[in-house]
């Protein structure tokens, strides 16, 4: 097996992580494994070493090759290869099918849990109270209730203006 | 003003006092942010990180918290004023070398940082002394829910906050801790603990982050994940794993004043009378001798050193802190007759460690 740094020498060092239910495997040769401070456990850690190594090949296969291009800031697969950081936020969109698998064995989901900025918080929330109107609105016309219906109607627009609002302040 | 006219002096800092800051040296919680469609500042040319630097730099200076504060373009601080930022933790080597189209700006009392177009177009961090992640974590995000408003960030409802390196999507926190493990190493623990640390998800680095050395026995403890765990979530998670920490090294510390009570006292003993008599040292010398005077300190060793000298000299032994003291550039080899002067005149009138007879109770906390 060869050390898939370097990709020269044959690996002697192979090191296996395993967080919650997740296996990272890295193999490496003495020089490597050296240069990237393996031996010394205060200075290494295993995720660090993966990124833009094992990483960023899963990346490759998955979104078809070096030649994809984010529309926004011309930032290629292969610039990220390189140096193991994005071009701008668009490229999030534009290398999304290759970063899931990165990004599963990078962190704890897939999905952001926590703080969301405030406008977006609002927008959220309008837009689930919209949702929830629609279907109370599609069961009153379905039951025939339509004082029921109007209401909803009017609520579903007052919304709808605020959603409009929101966006373009 | 210069930077050195801003920052306060070390003795000072090192006087801050925190919750177990025996061990907990500070505490400090980092959130990532960027701005909406502008590439980021490692993919930007030059001309555009000048402008997201302009548009972000007055959002930062008109916060309250920001009110009383130092701010600079990182081109027009020299390199030495840089280094010394870094030797007091308040930026990262990383931004210590950039210059045109990046920016720092850092309030009065050293609590909290912004670094303007470092991996990403903001880096903010809020700092306290001691062992304060949740403090910190509050003050940050006030922070954060004030720019916010002047600021489109890059966000997306499903990755969240969105980063130059994916290993900070998300969230975009980083909750650290710097911790003073001198036990544990000596006890050779220190190995077992980081596996341990490492299992649960949690980074351990060196004293100055990312793949550096842990000198003077200084760790510092940070989550790696920030994606699919809350911020609040990720801060109670690091408070239980350090809490452990602490204990481990409390009952290592007990443990070896039990056990090996002369190993311990020799080490000190020796640590001392290198640094209070050595006529040449070097940096790296004094940063792990001065970590075993600390742990005489903890342990009762000096009852007449404070605790706050030996932390002021781990900072001004620094290489470019004694540098600044000197007009004449300084080779390694004068910084080191320099920081053993230094050294010398210092520990002048502290006596020599006395052991005691009985081991101090185990895990007493001395605040």
């Amino acid at each position: 097996m060869l050390c898939c740094v370097c990709k020269e020498k044959e690996a002697k060092v192979h090191l296996t992580q395993i967080v919650g239910d997740k296996m990272q495997k890295v193999d490496l040769c003495d020089a490597c494994a050296a240069q990237k401070g393996v031996n010394d456990p205060a200075g290494f850690s295993l995720a660090d070493l993966l990124l833009g190594l094992g990483a960023s090949q899963e990346m490759e296969q998955a979104s078809g090759g070096a030649d994809t291009k984010c529309p926004n800031c011309g930032f290629t697969q292969a610039d990220f290869k390189k140096t193991g950081r994005l071009g701008c936020s668009e490229c999030y969109r534009a290398f999304s099918e290759g970063l899931e698998s990165l990004l599963k064995s990078m962190h704890k989901g897939t999905k952001h849990i926590g703080k969301v900025p405030h406008a977006q918080q609002q927008t959220r929330d309008l837009t689930d109270r919209l949702k929830s109107l629609q279907k109370k609105l599609d069961k009153a016309v379905a039951e025939e209730d339509f004082e029921q219906a109007a209401a909803m109607r009017d609520e579903i627009k007052a919304t709808k203006e605020k959603l409009t609002g929101m966006s373009a302040s | 003003m210069t930077i050195h006219e801003f920052l306060v002096s070390p003795s000072e800092a090192a006087h801050r006092e925190g919750p177990h800051n025996k061990i907990v040296m500070s505490s400090r919680v980092r959130l990532a942010r960027n701005i909406k469609g502008a590439a980021f500042p490692g993919w930007a040319k030059k001309a555009e990180r000048i402008r997201t630097l302009d548009a972000i730099r007055p959002a930062i200076e008109a916060l309250p918290q920001l009110a009383d504060r130092f701010s600079e373009t990182m081109d027009n601080l020299p390199l030495l004023d840089k280094n010394i930022l870094v030797e007091r933790h308040l930026i990262s080597r990383e931004h210590a070398a950039k210059n045109a189209g990046s920016g720092l700006v850092l309030n009065r009392e050293e609590t909290v940082c912004v670094m303007i177009n470092e991996e990403d177009h903001l880096r903010m961090q809020a700092l306290r002394p001691g062992l304060q992640l949740k403090q910190a974590w509050q003050a940050i995000d006030q922070i954060d829910s004030k720019i916010e408003k002047k600021l489109e960030y890059a966000f997306n409802p499903d990755l969240g906050y969105l980063t130059a390196c994916p290993t900070n999507l998300g969230t975009g926190i980083r909750v650290s801790a710097m911790l003073h493990l001198p036990g544990l190493v000596l006890a050779e623990q220190i190995n077992q603990i980081i596996q341990a640390v490492n299992k649960l998800g949690l980074a351990v680095r060196g004293l100055y982050g990312e793949g550096t050395e842990a000198l003077g026995n200084v760790f510092q403890v940070s989550n790696q994940m920030t994606l699919g765990e809350s911020e609040s979530d990720i801060v109670e998670r690091l408070n239980k794993v350090l809490s452990q920490i602490i204990e481990h090294e409390e009952n290592a510390r007990g443990t070896l004043l039990e056990k090996k009570p002369k190993t311990v006292y020799n080490h000190i003993g020796r640590a001392y009378g290198i640094l209070a008599n050595a006529h040449s040292i070097s940096s790296k010398e004094t940063m792990n001798l001065l970590s075993l005077m600390r742990l005489g300190v903890d342990l009762g060793l000096f009852p007449d050193l404070d605790r706050a000298l030996v932390d002021e000299l781990f900072v001004i032994t620094q290489p470019n802190h004694l540098q600044k003291r000197y007009s004449d550039k300084l080779t390694a080899e004068e910084r080191d007759l320099l920081r053993a002067d230094m050294l010398r005149e210092r520990l002048r009138t502290v006596s020599r460690p006395k052991p005691k007879p009985t081991p101090p109770q185990q895990g007493s906390e001395k605040a």
